[in-house]
């Protein structure tokens, strides 16, 4: 059975204000519980913002490192998961249930990619 | 929901997700699995008829779960008012009462899932179709995946599952999750069901098959929710572990042409650290579990010796002074010559191979033994390892001709051919 890293992209210029509702935050908890107890979830995580991120490039032989916001990226990753699903249509099932907690004024998108080998 | 794509592979993927909740969920009205199956797969029928025009719906696994539920109540209508007419022509008939209540909260679900687990591996059912009933009603696999699966012809297994589903409902099987001193051999069968599926898959990875590793992954899953179900069973926790710790080794097992790779050879750097990570927090689940009801169970025992390996980032690094310990405790707990066996072998590499060998020996005239080519393989070994090349040459090609698979056979010859 594939495994599955979905990575949720946000636009951290528009991250509704607060953040997360309690609402959201406690349908999430629900729907995160389910998936684990369906013996899919491997693992999960929110990450923190780009602010204190970096990114280090390697350039044809020349190394360089970017501090955090990456204001030039309009979406970047602000969370994952690990999944291991029967096939991708699975997987999409399930990242279409954890947006479809979200109200209807966030735009965000999941990106599902099956882990090789 | 999306209007984007085929509504019928949504609803056949969907359909497959919620198909053992809601096949639980409706066995709790009508008790009885075969009939529950059928009604879910009129379920998705209703589905299949009504989404394309519809829409999905926000919320499908409770779509189908109330659509289920609705025939479901209406069959056990049919079922009292034809109970009641009997009755009027002065026929007396056991009817079982109604049960139909809407389940209110995830527990309640929980709890059915849990009966439908028990009722899939009551022992009335012999060991085949266990695994064949788990894998359908559970895994949500097709027949035609169990049959592929398991190396049986597709009527073969299909007939199994009749058969099973049948024999429950003949000989009244309730559907319960059992109480009292019963609950611990049933909950002995559910993990070994569990068990056997794993080891098809894993036993199967040298053959030809790609599907069958896709079995250990399935009971991985089973394993994983039966944890969720029953936090406070240790050898839930344990089982789950095992199945964890010895799925993290499963990309170092084979080499690039197939052939099995064994423990010492195997590319430690390919263990999946995450599966491993998951081992030691279910072991840890299954010790703290345990903490009140006194010593570990065997697989949270077997789980504990596929620690010790995951901890070692080499071979040369096991304690085996830790794993002869377990072998002696897993021992004590479920004597067994194949248990007696493995503690050989960790004692060897503890203490050297003539404490080793006293032990196999030892195991020399066991009749369980006889024809089992593992026997000569470490008893080969450990000749080998002592100088003894002659001897140790006689025991590899005994070896050989005892060893069912053929990729084993080859390496046995070579090792044969080495002394």
């Amino acid at each position: 059975m594939p495994r599955f890293l979905t990575m949720i992209r946000i636009d951290e210029k528009n991250v509704p204000e607060g953040g997360p509702s309690p609402e959201l935050q406690e349908r999430m908890g629900a729907l995160l519980e389910e998936i684990t107890k369906a013996g899919v979830m491997l693992d999960t995580a929110g990450l923190r913002p780009t602010s204190e991120g970096a990114r280090v490039t390697w350039d044809k032989g020349e190394l360089s490192t970017t501090d955090g916001p990456f204001t030039e990226t309009k979406e970047v990753v602000g969370g994952y998961s690990i999944c291991q699903a029967k096939d991708m249509a699975e997987a999409v099932e399930w990242a279409k249930r954890f947006l479809s907690t979200h109200e209807d004024y966030w735009t965000i998108t999941a990106e599902v990619r099956e882990i090789e080998g | 929901m999306s209007s984007d794509e085929q509504p019928r592979q949504a609803i056949e993927t969907v359909f497959r997700m919620e198909s053992p909740r809601v096949i639980a969920g409706v066995a709790r009205i009508v008790r009885d699995v075969g009939i529950a199956e059928e009604l879910a797969q009129d379920a998705l029928v209703a589905a299949l008829e009504q989404w394309p025009e519809q829409g999905v719906p926000d919320n499908p696994g409770a779509w189908l779960m109330t659509a289920a539920k609705h025939r479901a109540i209406d069959l056990v209508r049919r079922r009292e008012r034809y109970a009641r007419k009997l009755a009027e022509v002065g026929r007396d008939l056991e009817s079982a009462p109604p049960h139909t209540d809407e389940p209110a909260d995830p527990d309640d679900i929980d709890d059915d899932l849990l009966r439908l687990v028990f009722t899939a591996c009551h022992p009335v059912l012999s060991a085949e179709a266990r695994v064949a009933l788990t894998l359908r009603l559970l895994g949500g696999l097709t027949t035609a995946e169990i049959a592929r699966a398991m190396l049986a012809p597709e009527p073969t297994v299909a007939q199994r599952i009749v058969r099973a589903k049948r024999t429950l409902a003949t000989k009244g099987v309730a559907f319960e999750v059992p109480y009292g001193p019963d609950r611990e051999d049933r909950l002995g069968s559910v993990l070994e069901v569990i068990y056997l599926i794993f080891n098809e898959g894993y036993a199967a990875t040298a053959g030809d098959d790609w599907l069958r590793p896709a079995l250990c992954e399935d009971a991985l899953r089973l394993a994983r929710v039966l944890a969720g179900l029953m936090p406070k069973e240790s050898e839930v926790h344990g089982l789950a572990a095992l199945l964890e710790l010895q799925a993290s080794r499963s990309a170092a097992r084979t080499g690039p042409a197939g052939e099995p790779v064994l423990l010492a050879d195997q590319s430690r750097g390919r263990w999946n650290r995450m599966l491993i990570r998951r081992g030691y927090a279910a072991l840890a689940q299954a010790q703290a579990a345990a903490a009140g009801a006194g010593a570990l169970g065997p697989y949270a025992l077997q789980a504990a010796i596929a620690a010790c390996h995951a901890h070692a980032h080499t071979y040369e690094e096991t304690d085996w002074q830790q794993i002869a310990a377990l072998y002696g405790l897993l021992a004590a707990r479920t004597p067994s010559p194949v248990v007696e066996l493995n503690r050989a072998v960790a004692v060897s590499r503890a203490e050297g191979p003539e404490a080793g060998l006293a032990l196999v020996d030892a195991l020399g005239a066991e009749p369980a033994l006889e024809g089992y080519h593992l026997l000569p393989s470490v008893r080969g070994d450990l000749l080998a390892r002592l100088g003894r090349s002659a001897e140790a040459r006689a025991e590899f090609e005994r070896a050989a001709s005892l060893a069912r698979n053929a990729r084993e056979r080859e390496m046995l010859l070579a090792r044969a051919a080495d002394c």
